[in-house]
């Protein structure tokens, strides 16, 4: 595994500014495994949520110029995002199956494609192909027992014939992967359920809800801290636990961390641009007193 | 045409209208009009005149609806008096009547295989209706085509195959038992069939049933001594079907002991442990029944990883205990929610259809698990409710008002276990908001599918099942109990879904089929088959592997190619396959094949 050629890699808007210590993590663990990121030239967005409607050709055709680039790079393509990766995949899954709706999107972005790129997730990548076996060889800090609760949230799981990612009814990629690196991953029936998404922007409330379901099975389960690989969910489980707090009475907050950032320290990273004073239940103290990170 | 079809109308039965030409051999040709459907694009008098001249035409006519009772008439007094030997109706596909010319042809005393159609319907008239000139020319040459094949035909008689009376059945639930009394008690020998240590099937494991919550286990145990006891019937259990070969009236059946029997600590198999018996049968009877779909197989309801989610035939167990207790730490469940559809009409996760029995079940299971704990709640939750059938419904609207049984009308979506209870996540949709359940026990009512191995045992048989495993039968509405393959017959769920009236009323429809089959002193099928001129063969077998039905083999001592005849469907794969010409299709020789083409090619006067 070690020194394999540079591997093409799609960050995304949010990596980009809210999510940067999700990106500067990410690049971290594979530099530290051996098989660099290369950050895909000229990007663009993906448009952060696959279409749903009959006629989405138009927002199709964002998504298919990332495929149609990253092709040119190489045969795969790595993503951290969980949003993103599923508008792609799902968008490389389309055009892969619906020849009419890909003649008339290359036709429209001007570019040929037929669909034999695979986008994948970098959980999986860490997981299926650089192995857990190689994380645990490399591991500079070991986890030595975290209770860390893993969450996979909606859009890494499904659609999962689309998304192709884990099973949905019982996902396990991400507990493997942090129990290889020493972590103790609670068991927690809430892993896929949904973090209450884009709901803030329509109603606070309902969002409040769904995301106090997730992190009170998630603080019932007796967990330290929470992982995840989506920039949306990490949003809205950090920021919600203040008024879940004002809630519930016995209620503890739990920093909720990308898991690129806890994977990333526990491979030696010192977790320069990891961001971890913007996270609003501060994670610092507890990796301080694991000593993931220097006090 | 109606000017035409006004002249065919007062036509006088039974009399063509241009008298005969006899020469030769007699062949009368008789042109349909089919009303405007043939005679609206092709000329059918000017058809008539023109094959009238034709070797061996003896009369040709064309009338308004031959297949009509007058039309039929015609042809019959046209055979009679012009002593026709031969015909050709040029007319609609032959799948369509060509049964009902050859009956007319019989009653007048002509050889049935000497009537021939023309398929001048779907074959021409209605695929050329853009150029009546090239249509009637094409006519004519079809028609001329089949009058050589006439010309060559032989008479035939329809061939007679002896018929085995002993009966196979397969699977010794209520379904096959009920065939296999059923057949005996007529008078005939009965090999049954069953994998497992003993009869009973799945009745083994429920106790009450609905609609009137009648024991079951009385009545079962009669019926299990009495085909245990039945001096006609062979009961073989933990035994399977290797293999079946033949025919209808005349199978040849491997039977083995089954894979689990025999093994230490096992059950012992009935079957000849030596590797298996055969046993020659004329009829076999499937009656494989069905499971239920594995709980590993409906995560999210916690099916396979939370031990106080079970199935409803384990629920049937725990309800046959004084008061049922729960797996995981044996206390009585104070609240039970059941959940119908788990895997049911859910392609996704599951099966498409609908299970059937499962509405009828779950409300006898939460009525009982109500009366042997009365403080208990029994909360149901249904995508709808279907109860067709006899008493069906009010027994649903019992459990609801007597039994005090909560039926929710949503969708489950998810189970987890939290602390000691089961979590049921779902949705009120007529209130239209989400409900939270905290249950000590949770029934799925896991979707019916077929038995495991159906599908291989449909391939061992010949006999086909559906992409789900069930086997398919002939007909949906007019021959549900007989299967594709001709001598075997369905009974029970291992066709689909079905309760156990359904199930005990097809047992009989098939006891009945079997028993109509045995009461034929043999079977008649058509002679239209292979032969093999000997002295032609040099036995290289290239017949026996092009054959699809298995009808040929080669004789070993002759070294010659031998047809069965029973199974052959006159395809003439093997004509084509043979380098010596020596295998033959009856009356539809080489010499025949090859005037036909003549004709079609204008080469015969």
């Amino acid at each position: 595994m070690q020194n394999m050629e540079a591997l093409p890699y799609f960050p995304g808007c949010t990596l980009k500014q809210r999510a940067a210590g999700f990106d500067r993590s990410a690049r971290d663990v594979f530099s530290a495994l051996g098989s660099p990121l290369a950050e895909l030239p000229g990007w663009n967005c993906c448009g952060a949520t696959f279409p749903l409607t009959v006629e989405n050709l138009l927002d199709l055709t964002g998504p298919a110029r990332i495929l149609v680039s990253a092709r040119a790079e190489g045969t795969r393509l790595a993503v951290a995002c969980a949003a993103c990766y599923n508008v792609l995949r799902r968008t490389n899954h389309l055009l892969r199956t619906d020849a009419e709706k890909r003649e008339k999107v290359c036709l429209f972005i001007e570019s040929e494609y037929d669909g034999d790129l695979e986008v994948v997730h970098i959980l999986e990548l860490l997981h299926r192909e650089i192995g857990c076996g190689h994380v645990r060889q490399a591991l500079r800090r070991p986890l030595e027992g975290l209770r860390v609760a893993a969450y996979y949230g909606c859009l890494l799981l499904r659609p999962a014939a689309e998304v192709g990612f884990d099973d949905p009814e019982s996902p396990v990629l991400l507990d493997e992967l942090l129990a290889a690196a020493g972590a103790a991953p609670v068991s927690y029936p809430h892993r896929g359920e949904c973090c209450g998404g884009y709901l803030a922007v329509r109603s606070e409330e309902a969002a409040l809800e769904a995301s106090k379901r997730v992190l009170m099975a998630i603080s019932a389960a007796g967990a330290e801290v929470v992982v995840t690989s989506c920039p949306l969910c990490q949003y809205n489980l950090d920021r919600r636990q203040a008024a879940i707090a004002r809630q519930e009475a016995g209620f503890r907050p739990v920093p909720v961390l990308y898991f690129t950032q806890l994977l990333g320290l526990a491979l030696g990273a010192d977790g320069a641009g990891y961001r971890l004073d913007e996270h609003h239940v501060d994670p610092r103290p507890l990796l301080k007193e694991r000593g993931l990170v220097e006090g | 045409m109606g000017a035409d079809r006004d002249r065919e109308g007062q036509l006088p039965v039974g009399q063509g209208r241009e008298a005969c030409a006899g020469t030769g051999r007699r062949i009368g040709v008789f042109i349909c009009h089919c009303g405007s459907n043939i005679a609206g694009s092709v000329d059918v008098r000017r058809a008539a005149e023109t094959v009238r001249g034709l070797r061996g035409v003896a009369c040709a006519t064309d009338y308004g609806y031959m297949c009509s009772d007058p039309g039929q008439a015609l042809i019959r007094q046209s055979i009679a008096e012009q002593g026709l030997d031969g015909i050709v109706v040029a007319a609609c596909s032959p799948s369509m009547h060509e049964a009902t010319f050859r009956r007319a042809a019989e009653a007048a005393g002509l050889n049935p295989y000497r009537v021939e159609i023309a398929n001048i319907r779907e074959q021409c008239s209605w695929v050329h209706q853009e150029d009546r000139e090239k249509a009637t020319q094409k006519a004519i040459a079809l028609i001329a085509s089949l009058v050589e094949k006439v010309r060559g035909d032989d008479p035939l008689e329809p061939l007679g195959t002896p018929v085995t009376r002993r009966l196979l059945v397969i699977g010794g639930g209520i379904a096959g038992m009920t065939v296999a009394l059923e057949v005996a008690d007529a008078g005939y020998e009965v090999i049954l069939v069953e994998r497992g240590a003993e009869l009973g099937g799945r009745l083994r494991q429920i106790r009450e049933t609905y609609a009137a919550l009648t024991p079951l286990a009385a009545p079962l145990q009669t019926l299990i001594e009495r085909v245990r006891e039945h001096p006609r019937i062979r009961v073989l259990l933990g035994s399977e079907v290797e293999s079946a070969s033949g025919y209808v009236g005349s199978f040849t059946v491997t039977v083995r002991p089954a894979a689990g029997a025999n093994a230490p600590g096992g059950y012992r198999s009935e079957a000849d442990p030596a590797g298996g018996t055969q046993h020659e049968v004329g009829a076999i009877v499937v009656a494989t029944g069905y499971e239920l779909i594995p709980l590993s197989r409906l995560g999210e309801y916690g099916g396979g990883r939370v031990a106080d989610v079970v199935d409803a035939l384990e629920f049937e167990r725990l309800l046959a205990q004084e008061v049922p207790r729960r797996p995981s730490d044996g206390r009585v469940p104070r609240r039970v929610a059941f959940v119908q559809c788990a895997g049911s009409r859910d392609p996704e996760h599951g099966v498409p259809y609908c299970s059937k029995v499962c509405c009828l079940y779950t409300a006898k299971q939460a009525l009982l698990y109500r009366q042997r704990v009365p403080d208990g709640e029994a909360v149901v939750f249904v995508i709808d409710v279907r109860t067709g059938g006899r008493r069906y419904e009010e027994f649903v609207q019992r459990a609801m008002e007597e039994g005090h049984v909560l039926y929710l009308r949503g969708k489950v979506a998810k189970v987890f276990r939290q602390g000691d209870q089961v979590i049921v996540w779902g949705v009120d949709t007529l209130a239209g908001r989400n409900v939270e359940v905290a249950a000590d026990l949770v029934v799925l009512a896991a979707a019916v599918v077929p038995s495991a191995g159906a599908a291989e045992l449909g391939r061992r048989l010949r006999a086909t099942t559906d992409e789900l495993g069930f086997f398919r039968e002939a007909h949906p509405k007019l021959r549900p109990v007989e299967s594709l393959t001709a001598g075997i017959f369905l009974a029970g769920a291992a066709q689909a879904p079905k309760d156990i009236a359904e199930t005990v009323s097809q047992a009989e429809a098939a006891a009945a089929k079997v028993l109509g089959l045995f009461s034929r002193p043999e079977l008649v099928q058509e002679p239209t088959v292979a032969t093999v001129l000997q002295e032609l063969c040099a036995g290289c077998g290239l017949c026996v592997s092009a054959c699809p039905y298995e009808a040929r083999s080669l004789n070993a001592r002759l070294r010659v190619a031998e047809v069965n005849a029973a199974l052959c469907q006159g395809c003439g794969a093997c004509v084509v396959a043979c380098p010596n010409k020596a295998c033959v299709v009856r009356n539809w020789r080489p010499e025949q094949t090859l005037a036909m083409v003549g004709a079609v090619l204008g080469e015969v006067q």
